[in-house]
């Protein structure tokens, strides 16, 4: 390694940085549909020519993509290395979620960039596109038993050889999305945001000499490395385990664990699924990627100032057992992957609880909760309403949990009802907090959400859900309780129904002014329930944030002592 | 009209002054500190030090903190909100975001607690049906428990109300007639635009500071009659325009950016009298660098912005991008040996170490002192005699130059370099992100520490030249003199093109027109010239960012000519097509908004005023100190500059000195007093 002096790294530490964020802020802006324009569901990056691990990543993107990006440079690295035809102006496309990690319809876009004729890094681009075929328009199908009913599968393939783009692939594309303007559109963004980056590496590399970037580049993995290592030292060594479940898979309705022990020993540690459900039928399954850079955001959610740089995993070994769900090979289906890696972090956060308490945080409510209604205006034309609803975050060692948070893998924000409501047949009868959703705890959970939508076209609708935490709340740390289920009704003639398996459900049949109801868990509690100030809890009470009935049954009598 | 106009700013730590008196053609600035709680006290100091007969005053214009430190301090009035059945949670539910990224710490209390927030039966869906007629009956009570509960101030904010304000306006009018002060704040006057969070979040902020604000402007306008004045008083808004007393009353939330949009309106003037029409304004602080982008004259506005988290606030702003790094911001090295500057800062309470206020580790101000580019015997903001250089050494010593293995210059100088870069990012941030070339603009830094970065901004950016304005310090309150009289009015239209009622947007246009002539109509303040400005937010179908659409319309009089289907077609054509490059083949043109401004066009008062008459380098130059630039100390002069004549030309290193503000002329620049005071620094070569 070349030595570089600090104040150059400093500076070039952030001008790196600058180059991922302005490709995010370059796709956001040109984006056509809005899980990335509004979501952000899209991530940029730098990535090393020869291992592909992550050097540096755009901040704005989705949390899950750090960590996940780097097996998409390595599918496309071993592509490369195979054919051995790798050029200057080449671009890789590809959805390949047992590759590339989390689901198929993220559309990664791989650029190696040549220095001198030399390659010196790859850039790579991902973006949910907002269709991709396959049997669910939006791609969240909870019956499905394979990839190909999620999605067409679209393996590493050169988008652009030495620059020139082969039509071919894009009319492919084009032909298998329900959506060909959207896709199209968010292509062209994500094309922009690579042609960007490498503008932006030239200007770096003619200011500071391709040798000074390159050390620069070494020095932040090793500095990465050893950020990483200090806050292990500073954990006590022992061995901690922790267990939670998945309700089901949605094909067959049996409990599915998901099992974590972690080790720590001086400057490293071990995070070991041993003991987690074998691969499923329904789409909880995982690929491997994805399992690795789950690992990678719940510890940054833990160590929050560690960079986006594989530095930070090298002394971290994350154990994935062969044949189990969160290593599920093709073409298993993956589309709810949202759900199973929410899960991953929650064990990983209750398991880190038992050895540090001050350093973690409760359970968030668990579940994207993906609900659609669907159906056809009178004029004949279909509209499909699709979002993903909040809940309560857990509650902290500082505080309480905020309340109608969004989930941890992610920074999406949800629409306005009144954009909703002019874009779609439904009127929302209650977006509210929900009360008694929490979990207790000396520092309570944040509440969950309430949102109640009734269809006013009079066709009627169809509406799914796939959701998780019908059948296991979401814990508490420390000492703090569990929070509320997640529950999911539907009103028909006669009267509410629950779905049977609890959390996910296909083909609810609704008529004009009936309505789905979401009610939405709260985060878990931390620390014991009897700590928490009865002021606090009386305040709780009178905010309606908690019944009288349930601030006694976990607080006892003392709040009702306190004067108002 | 003539006689004197004043512009005051409140800052944190200052009230600004700046007095210009049109008949003589002097201007004149004073400096006090600012005044807590009650900020009219320093308002009013600040004036009788320049100002002996009030009378005298034709205008006093006012950029204000009140607001934005209401809102940040949460020291706003106890206030209820009375909303739709079903919705009483939007406020604390927010848009489902969270403050930080990582980590997943910190909650948020909504500035109206849940037992104030009351719903009553009514419903409006989006197409404007009024699907339940309101229940003014439950409306009365509800506005009847609030009072009990001694709220000051009430929001009413109503489902779809920006589709069809009925059901709202006729509960706003239930409330007004039983409310007993004019604090009632309503979602379909103060914000019909669509997204409800927005416009409720804008709306209850509005009567949060209502009471607060409003009371404030009235001592200050009591305590100015009291004197004798006898002229128009009137508030700088976020969007960088003038508002009348009665107009911030009604909407103090206009004025949550108030201060800062008057120092970019100054600047963009002052650049722009100077020859510098395309100009990146730096004002960097005690805690934040705070940056703004004017192209041809013309500074950004941004549609909304957060106050804090949770917090947000839609009405047109100067737009301003913040970073952490200020004079106080705090250099530390992580535990991976990266050396970092902020987000922590010593702000101006303990500030740098050299202040000797209790701070011990290093700022960048610290690092200015150990270099010797900031005089030590002569500290800006006169609270010390002098400045501590070795305990800013020392400190600097310690925490960064042993775990980094540097000596103290090298330290420092490694601390102003990534403090540097960081600024350099914010100005990149702002220009070369949007497609603006930097090497085109001029930086102009104000406030008290920016002028000692300029040179730095050239080099890191590739700037071609900076231009350091006479009264850097002031320029806000200067900013309050020139702005223009401006009303912005937003309406959602949400309809295609093609399927567009062209009367209905005409009579919006025309409201708003209307409006807005009116506010001018009722100023006492004079105009040279009145402008209507249009835009449509548009989109094509399917798409969520909309393209701002300047809509060129002809007024006969006030009289709006409409617009046809096909010149708002051709007008979304063309700036889509600047934006992005190139059209969508057979996409559907969607109208999502209507923007109108109304601005009164103030007279703006001679600049060369302010420039220096007489003097010479010889009499300014008030010796020399040895100061470290790059790898060396300079021996360096320094001079008085508000002494330096016109065309002075003062080669680097040299230091400029005036009370509040310090100019760094760096090795191979050279800065030159232009006919205004303003110093241009460039290039030796260029």
């Amino acid at each position: 390694m070349s030595d570089i002096d600090p104040i150059t790294l400093a500076v070039l530490a952030g001008r790196m940085e600058q180059i991922a964020d302005e490709m995010d802020a370059t796709l956001f802006r040109a984006a056509f549909n809005p899980i990335i324009a509004e979501a952000h569901d899209a991530s940029h990056g730098l990535y090393h020519a020869a291992s592909g691990d992550t050097l540096v990543q755009g901040k704005s993107g989705l949390p899950i993509f750090v960590g996940v990006m780097s097996f998409a440079v390595k599918a496309v690295i071993d592509k490369a290395a195979a054919e051995g035809d790798l050029a200057d102006g080449d671009i890789f496309i590809f959805n390949d979620a047992h590759l590339g990690g989390t689901h198929l319809s993220d559309m990664r876009l791989v650029r190696p960039y040549f220095r001198d004729g030399e390659l010196f890094c790859y850039l790579a681009s991902v973006g949910h596109w907002h269709d991709v075929g396959g049997a669910v328009p939006g791609n969240y199908n909870p019956a499905a038993t394979d990839a190909f009913a999620e999605a067409f599968v679209l393996p590493p393939v050169r988008l652009a050889r030495a620059g020139q783009v082969n039509q071919d692939i894009i009319d492919i594309l084009l032909r298998n999305t329900r959506l060909p303007q959207s896709a199209m559109g968010d292509l062209n963004g994500q094309l922009g945001a690579l042609d960007l980056g490498v503008k932006r590496l030239d200007e770096l590399l003619d200011e500071y000499g391709a040798e000074t970037v390159r050390a620069a580049l070494d020095a932040l993995s090793h500095r990465a490395e050893a950020l990483m290592r200090s806050e292990l030292q500073s954990l006590p060594d022992g061995r901690w385990e922790a267990e939670d479940f998945l309700d089901n898979d949605g094909i067959t309705d049996t409990p599915l664990p998901i099992r974590v022990a972690l080790e720590i020993k001086g400057d490293r540690m071990v995070l070991d699924f041993d003991g987690t459900a074998p691969r499923c039928a329904g789409p909880v399954n995982i690929a491997l990627p994805t399992a690795v850079a789950t690992a990678y955001v719940a510890i940054k959610h833990v160590f929050p100032a560690l960079p986006a740089n594989a530095g930070v995993m090298r002394p971290i070994d994350v154990r994935i057992p062969e044949g189990s769900l969160l290593s599920a090979e093709f073409p298993a289906p993956v589309g709810g992957y949202t759900e199973t890696i929410l899960r991953m972090i929650d064990v990983i956060f209750s398991a880190m609880a038992k050895a540090a308490p001050q350093r973690v945080v409760a359970n968030a409510y668990g579940t994207i909760n993906a609900l659609s209604i669907a159906g056809k205006r009178s004029n004949g034309q279909p509209w499909v309403m699709f979002s993903f609803y909040g809940g309560g975050h857990g509650g902290t060692p500082e505080g309480d949990g905020l309340n109608h948070g969004n989930a941890p893998i992610s920074t999406a924000t949800i629409p306005p009802m009144e954009i909703l409501e002019a874009a779609y047949p439904v009127m929302f009868r209650q977006w509210a907090l929900r009360p008694d959703s929490a979990g207790a705890g000396a520092h309570r959970g944040g509440l969950g959400a309430v949102y109640e939508i009734e269809v006013l076209e009079e066709n009627g609708a169809e509406a799914f859900l796939f959701g998780e935490r019908g059948r296991f709340s979401p814990q508490g740390v420390a000492g703090g309780e569990e929070s509320a289920l997640n529950v999911f009704s539907y009103q028909q003639d006669d009267g509410w129904h629950h779905p049977p398996m609890a959390s996910k459900m296909r083909g609810i049949r609704l008529k004009q002014g009936q309505a789905v109801r979401l009610e939405t868990p709260g985060g878990g509690g931390y620390g014991p329930a009897r700590e928490r100030d009865p002021q606090s809890v009386a305040h709780d009470v009178a905010m309606g944030y908690l019944s009288a009935e349930e601030a006694t049954r976990h607080y006892g009598n003392a709040w009702q002592e306190v004067q108002k | 009209m003539s006689g004197r106009m004043i512009g005051v700013d409140v800052g944190g730590t200052f009230t600004d002054v700046f007095v210009l008196d049109e008949e003589t053609g002097t201007a004149s600035v004073a400096k006090v500190p600012t005044t807590r709680p009650d900020q009219s006290g320093g308002f009013l100091d600040g004036i009788n030090r320049q100002v002996s007969d009030l009378s005298s005053v034709a205008v006093v214009v006012h950029g204000t903190t009140a607001g934005t430190n209401a809102l940040l301090e949460r020291k706003g009035a106890r206030i209820g909100v009375i909303t739709t059945q079903g919705l009483r949670d939007v406020l604390e539910m927010r848009r489902r975001d969270r403050p930080r990224t990582w980590g997943l710490r910190g909650d948020f209390t909504p500035v109206v607690p849940r037992d104030l927030r009351l719903e009553v039966p009514e419903r409006t869906l989006a197409d404007g049906t009024i699907h339940t007629p309101v229940d003014l009956g439950a409306v009365r009570a509800a506005a009847q428990t609030l009072l009990d509960q001694g709220c000051a101030a009430v929001a009413i904010l109503f489902a779809n109300a920006y589709a069809n304000p009925e059901n709202e306006a006729r509960a706003v009018e239930a409330v007004r007639a039983l409310w007993p002060n004019p604090h009632v704040s309503a979602s379909s006057e103060i914000l019909p635009e669509i997204r409800e969070y927005e416009r409720f979040s804008t709306t209850a902020l509005n009567a949060y500071l209502q009471p607060e604000v409003s009371g404030y402007i009235d001592r200050l306008e009591t305590a100015l009659k009291g004197g004798g004045f006898g002229g128009e008083f009137m508030i700088v808004q976020s969007n960088g325009g003038v508002m009348s007393v009665d107009t911030a009353c009604r909407l103090p939330v206009r004025t949550a950016l108030s201060g800062p949009a008057a120092g970019v309106i100054a600047a963009s003037y002052i650049a722009q009298t100077a020859g510098f029409p395309d100009v990146i304004t730096g004002d960097m602080g005690g805690t934040s660098f705070d940056v703004s982008l004017i192209a041809g004259g013309q500074s950004m506005l941004s549609p909304q912005t957060a106050i804090d988290f949770g917090m947000v606030v839609r009405t047109p702003m100067i737009e301003i991008t913040t970073i952490g790094a200020g004079g106080g911001s705090i250099a530390w090295v992580d535990k991976g040996g990266l050396l970092n500057i902020g987000p922590e800062s010593a702000g101006s309470n303990p500030g740098p170490v050299a202040y000797g206020l209790g701070n011990d580790r290093p700022t960048v101000t610290d690092a200015n002192v150990v270099l010797g580019r900031i005089d030590a015997e002569n500290p800006i903001g006169g609270k010390l005699d002098r400045l501590d250089v070795d305990a800013a050494a020392r400190a600097i010593d310690t925490h960064i130059g042993a775990p980094l293995g540097l000596s103290t210059v090298e330290a420092a100088e490694a601390i102003l370099r990534v403090a540097n870069s960081r600024m350099a990012g914010a100005i990149r941030l702002v220009s070369i992100e949007r497609g603006f070339d930097p090497k085109r603009f001029a930086f102009m830094p104000f406030g008290g520490g920016g002028a000692l970065h300029s040179g730095a901004m050239m080099a890191d950016v590739g700037i071609g030249r900076a231009i350091v304005p006479r009264h850097p310090g002031v320029t806000s309150a200067m900013g309050c003199v020139i702005a223009d009289m401006r009303q912005d009015f937003v309406q959602t239209i949400n309809t295609f093109v093609d399927q567009m009622d062209e009367t209905a947007l005409t009579a919006f246009m025309q409201d708003h027109v209307d409006q807005g002539m009116a506010i001018l109509d009722a100023a006492r303040t004079r105009f040279d010239a009145r402008e209507v400005v249009v835009e449509l937010d548009m989109a094509y179908l399917g798409q969520t960012h909309t393209v701002a659409v300047p809509l060129p319309i002809t007024l006969d009089g006030t009289r709006v000519t409409p617009p046809t289907r096909e010149e708002i077609a051709q007008a979304f054509d063309a700036a889509y097509a600047a934006t992005y490059g190139r059209l969508l083949p057979n996409g559907t043109r969607r109208v999502m908004n209507l923007r109108t401004a109304v601005i009164g066009k103030r007279p703006k008062f001679d600049l060369s005023t302010l420039a220096p008459s007489g003097g010479s380098v010889a009499d300014a130059h008030k010796g020399s100190r040895r100061v470290h630039f790059g790898d060396a100390w300079h021996d360096t002069a320094i001079y008085d500059r508000l002494s330096l004549p016109i065309g002075a030309r003062i080669e680097g290193p040299a230091i400029l000195e005036q009370p509040d503000t310090t100019v760094l002329i760096e090795p191979g620049l050279v800065g030159t007093t232009d006919r205004f005071g303003n110093t241009i620094i460039e290039r030796t070569g260029d």
